[in-house]
């Protein structure tokens, strides 16, 4: 997909210059419970369009919705992890619009009554004069439910415009999502869009620690829209926003919130006025263009869902949620990272290739700190790159790591060989143990086949024996290398050349 | 003409259980009598003939089978259309669910089918059960039994006048602000609105989710207590469901027994407006009840005349978000979609602009307007707040008194046409039934006689705190009892023979 129109763009150090940039970041998240919102249907995703409906989330005329309550909790365990208040009684309320992919053409929803809210979340941002934390303020945390999916059919583009007809999936339609508003972001500076990244990356740390979504941008159940507006400085009221919606990766979350910041400043320079409106960002061109206006004269009627009866959570409830919240991720790092005694810079390592939790994992199932990042950062993050995954969607889990690490301890298998039991289990052929036992891989200890095979390549080579015996032991590892490839990898190298020098009577 | 028709639902019961009639031979008295009269009363919008006999030959078989029957099994019954039942058509009375037919049976549907009970078919009412005299049906409207030119009421007119006709001996209908308690009043047969919660909203389409309530029609008040321990109760699926206890309530209308009770009678439902016949049968009924040594005393409700302006806020703001989703996309009517290159927006106002009447429109369009950024404090807000001065009233009454009492409308039967161009005329026949919506409270309407200058039925509603629907039926028993030795025979054979 192309996009027709450039928009004139002011360099990024001139924006800084000339300008306070002010965020406001929208976080959709899919919960990963296993039925809807407010009906039973489940939820898992990719499943055949329209199956996994009923009449309630296909909005048929009498259906009524029921509260799911793993929703209630999980909303309020995102907002204890965010440091937010929880409301001791909410209701959900109607938002009134109509779409085809809405089935009541409203939506449940939370109004002026959210379930959490007034929280926080700190982030660290790479400055120029090192780590530095920024506090992103936290407006609310609400429940709602998602719309059905409407993809366009026919016509070049894909897009509405131009369409032949369209089709409606329902199977998203109630599915739980929480959304997270933060309150204008200030302050940032040129780190703006370092600050948005930041946030999205350490929300989606906190949400999979919680265990309340799988967090994935590129399956939509993370979705983040990205407020931006500019000021002529800090002083000055808040400039008009636009909202990009779109932004399906951690990456894009950065470079969408730069480039509007540079089209807006173009627009400003020029002595323009930012339309307030709809943007859509572009993850080929790196642009963002028109989406739809929008004003804060939209009018949804918000009104109190009559079908529902309000949510009063106990303190009581409230408080045991809070005592059973996993250690917040920079916590953990922390203590981790004292506990390893490793240097700042590893910690950034394993940081980035976010294999923190999964290398604790690791270590907590028996595996040495070091054993244990080297394979994650090392083996593990190379393949996760290859297919363009994410770590912790690889189908490997630290307990198989911790096992592979083992045998290698044990002398069971050497670096080569525990590289091919990685690849294999994520391949899929079972688990460590599986692997080993039916691609027979194991280090061959038993002094006689490898005796054999020595003499055997002595034999194929007894030019190169004569040279070892001549004292030119480098020439050694020509038979080594020989005797690796009889065994299939499955020697012990130090040992083949060991028992060669023997045969040969040599001293090293 | 059958005399099986002529049965109540009770005795319909005992008769299948003890083999003195078939379920089959009562389900088929009832389809010839719909034969017979409903092209004059057009109570019904459809007939499910075959359901309806396979429904009474299974009742039939489980006997043969010695299975205990349930305490309706093979009575019949007809289905206001605005409950869902699985397969069959369902049309809330409007063009734009013309040849919708749900894939399930809602909850009143499913409990009705499991005790036995024999759906005829589907009821004609207001579109979408806004109105007082189901004139709004889309279909045409529904015509007294006591006078064909006269209105049945609403918006259940074609349950009262079904069960009013001999057509059936027990109805279901839905009570938003009177819906089931007036067309029973003009009908001359009992009409209950549960306790708010007390009867499962799941498959009822909704007007207005806060205020609505399906409940029993019937002819008689032990009948109606039967209908309702029948299709009362906790339903998970809907959230608003009262979760405890269903009260006594055939126990109640067993009982009959008023002595020592304090009645109240509200002050402010009567007086203006109120039909001299009307006044006349009721006090009559205050006067019946001290002779049976309850104490009735006057009860001021005094917020009870900002009930009908706070109600005509509260509703047109929920059904406005409710018939929302009535926009040609997943069921029902679509118009226009081949007129031109239209866009999806104008597919769905073309389908509501053709699918909905002039009285949905006009309350779509009011609340709209109340629930605009800028009006819902001043409208919706404040209608709330009158209906917390309502519940206190209630509240502060029931106090003093175990229920309360009222005419259930103003006046008797309106001619058809009377009231079409006059909404607020038409609105105020709800005045004295709203504040029990408003509330949750429940409320009953049961004949008190015929109003001497017209000989057309007048309703007595009875109403009663919130989940004590049980008293509704032992005052109301009690009454009838009265009443009936006064009259000598029940008041429906002094109606007009169809």
């Amino acid at each position: 997909m192309s996009t027709a129109i450039t928009e004139p763009v002011v360099p990024y150090d001139e924006v800084i210059a000339e300008f306070d940039p002010v965020l406001g970041l929208e976080v959709h998240v899919e919960l990963g419970t296993a039925t809807k919102m407010f009906c039973g249907c489940p939820t898992e995703f990719g499943a055949e369009p329209n199956t996994q409906t009923c009449p309630t989330c296909l909005g048929l005329p009498g259906s009524l919705p029921v509260v799911n309550a793993i929703g209630v909790e999980s909303a309020i365990r995102i907002g204890l992890a965010l440091n937010c208040s929880i409301a001791e009684w909410c209701r959900f309320a109607r938002k009134n619009y109509f779409y085809p992919d809405m089935p009541k053409n409203f939506q449940t929803s939370q109004y002026d009554e959210p379930i959490c809210f007034n929280g926080y979340l700190d982030v660290e941002v790479e400055t120029d004069d090192g780590m530095r934390t920024f506090r992103v303020e936290i407006e609310r945390a609400h429940m709602e439910e998602d719309t059905g999916k409407t993809s366009h059919q026919g016509g070049a583009t894909g897009r509405i415009h131009g369409a032949d007809y369209s089709l409606v999936d329902y199977n998203r339609a109630g599915i739980p999502l929480i959304e997270i508003v933060t309150k204008p972001i200030t302050g940032t500076g040129k780190y703006a869009p370092e600050v948005a990244k930041a946030y999205v990356t350490a929300l989606r740390e906190i949400l999979r620690g919680l265990g309340v979504s799988d967090v994935k941008m590129e399956q939509g159940s993370l979705r983040c829209d990205a407020n931006v507006s500019l000021r002529p400085s800090p002083e000055s009221p808040l400039g008009t926003r636009t909202e990009t919606k779109n932004v399906n990766s951690l990456r894009s979350v950065e470079r969408s919130v730069r480039y509007e910041m540079t089209r807006q400043a173009a627009i400003l320079r020029a002595g323009n006025k930012v339309m307030q409106e709809t943007r859509h960002w572009h993850e080929d061109t790196g642009v963002t263009t028109s989406g739809r206006p929008k004003s804060d004269a939209d009018d949804y009627r918000y009104f109190p869902e009559p079908d529902l009866v309000p949510i009063a959570p106990s303190r009581e409830w409230v408080e045991q949620l809070r005592a059973a919240l996993p250690e917040n991720p920079s916590v953990l790092r922390a203590r981790v990272q004292t506990a390893w005694g490793i240097s700042d810079f590893e910690m950034m390592a394993v940081v980035k290739a976010g294999a923190l939790e999964l290398v604790a994992a690791t270590v907590a199932a028996g595996a040495d700190q070091a054993a244990a990042r080297k394979w994650w950062v090392g083996e593990v993050t190379r393949i996760a790159n290859e297919r363009g995954v994410e770590l912790v969607d690889l189908p490997i889990t630290p307990v198989d790591i911790a096992r592979v690490e083992a045998m290698v301890g044990a002398g069971a298998l050497n670096d080569k060989l525990a590289r091919q039991v990685i690849e294999a289990v994520l391949a899929g052929e079972g688990s460590p143990d599986d692997v080993v036992a039916t691609r027979g891989l194991a280090v061959v200890s038993d002094d006689g086949p490898l005796l054999e095979a020595i003499d055997a390549a002595l034999a194929e080579a007894p030019d190169v024996a004569e040279k070892i015996l001549s004292g030119k032991l480098a020439a050694a590892g020509a038979i080594v290398g020989a005797v690796m490839k009889a065994t299939r990898g499955q020697a012990d190298a130090a040992r083949v050349r060991e028992l060669l020098l023997e045969r040969l009577g040599v001293a090293e | 003409m059958s005399d099986l028709i002529r049965l109540t639902a009770a005795e319909t019961a005992a008769a299948v259980a003890s083999g003195a009639a078939s379920a089959v031979e009562v389900a088929q008295a009832h389809l010839d009598r719909i034969s017979e009269v409903d092209e004059r009363v057009h109570a019904f919008l459809h007939v499910d003939t075959d359901g309806a006999l396979a429904a009474a030959a299974a009742v039939d078989s489980a006997r043969a089978a010695g299975a205990t029957l349930s305490p309706l099994a093979g009575v019949p019954l007809a289905l206001k259309d605005v409950m869902t039942q699985k397969g069959i058509p369902t049309t809330c009375g409007s063009r734009i669910l013309e040849g919708w037919r749900p894939p399930y049976d809602s909850t009143v549907t499913a409990r009705l089918k499991a005790a036995g009970v024999v759906i005829l078919g589907k009821t004609n009412m207001d579109e979408f059960a806004m109105g007082s005299s189901t004139e709004h049906s889309a279909y045409g409207p529904t015509h007294n039994p006591w006078d064909l030119d006269r209105i049945p009421g609403g918006s259940g007119g074609g349950s009262a006048a079904a069960v009013a006709a001999f057509e059936a001996p027990l109805a279901i209908g839905t009570d938003t602000g009177g819906s089931i308690r007036q067309p029973a009043a003009v009908t001359g047969t009992v009409g209950v609105k549960p306790t708010y919660g007390a009867v499962s909203r799941y498959g009822l389409v909704a007007l207005a989710s806060s205020l609505d309530q399906a409940g029993p029609c019937a002819r008689t008040v032990l009948d109606a207590a039967l209908l309702h321990a029948t299709i009362a109760g906790h339903d998970p699926l809907d959230s608003t469901s009262f979760d405890g206890p269903v009260p006594d309530v055939v126990g109640a209308a067993l009982r009959a027994d008023v002595q020592g009770m304090r009645i109240g009678v509200v002050k402010e439902l009567s007086g203006e407006g109120y039909q001299a016949g009307v006044q006349q049968r009721f006090d009559e009924a205050v006067a019946l009840l001290t002779g049976m040594g309850a104490e009735v005393v006057e009860v001021s409700c005094p917020n009870f005349p900002y009930a009908l302006a706070a109600y005509y806020l509260i509703l047109p703001s929920e059904c406005s978000s409710n018939l929302a989703k009535f926009d040609g996309m997943r069921f029902g009517l679509r118009v226009g979609e081949d007129d031109g290159d239209p866009s999806v927006e104008q597919v769905m106002g073309r389908t509501r602009a053709a699918g909905f009447g002039a009285e949905a429109i006009r309350r779509i369009m009011l609340g709209t307007y109340a629930l605009s950024a800028g009006y819902y404090d001043a409208y919706y807000g404040q209608a709330q707040k009158v209906r917390t001065l309502i519940a206190r009233d209630f509240a502060a009454a029931f106090e003093q008194v175990d229920v309360l009492i009222s005419p259930t409308a103003p006046t008797t039967a309106f001619k058809l046409g009377e009231k079409l161009d006059d909404p607020l005329a038409m609105y105020l026949n709800d005045v004295a039934t709203i504040p029990a919506n408003l509330a949750g409270i429940p409320g009953m309407s049961l004949p008190a006689g015929l109003a001497p200058e017209d000989c057309l039925p007048v309703g007595l509603q009875i109403m009663a705190p919130a989940m004590a629907d049980d008293r509704l039926y032992n005052v109301g028993a009690a009454l009838e009892a009265a009443l009936l030795s006064n009259w000598g025979r029940p008041i429906l054979q002094e109606a007009p023979s169809l």
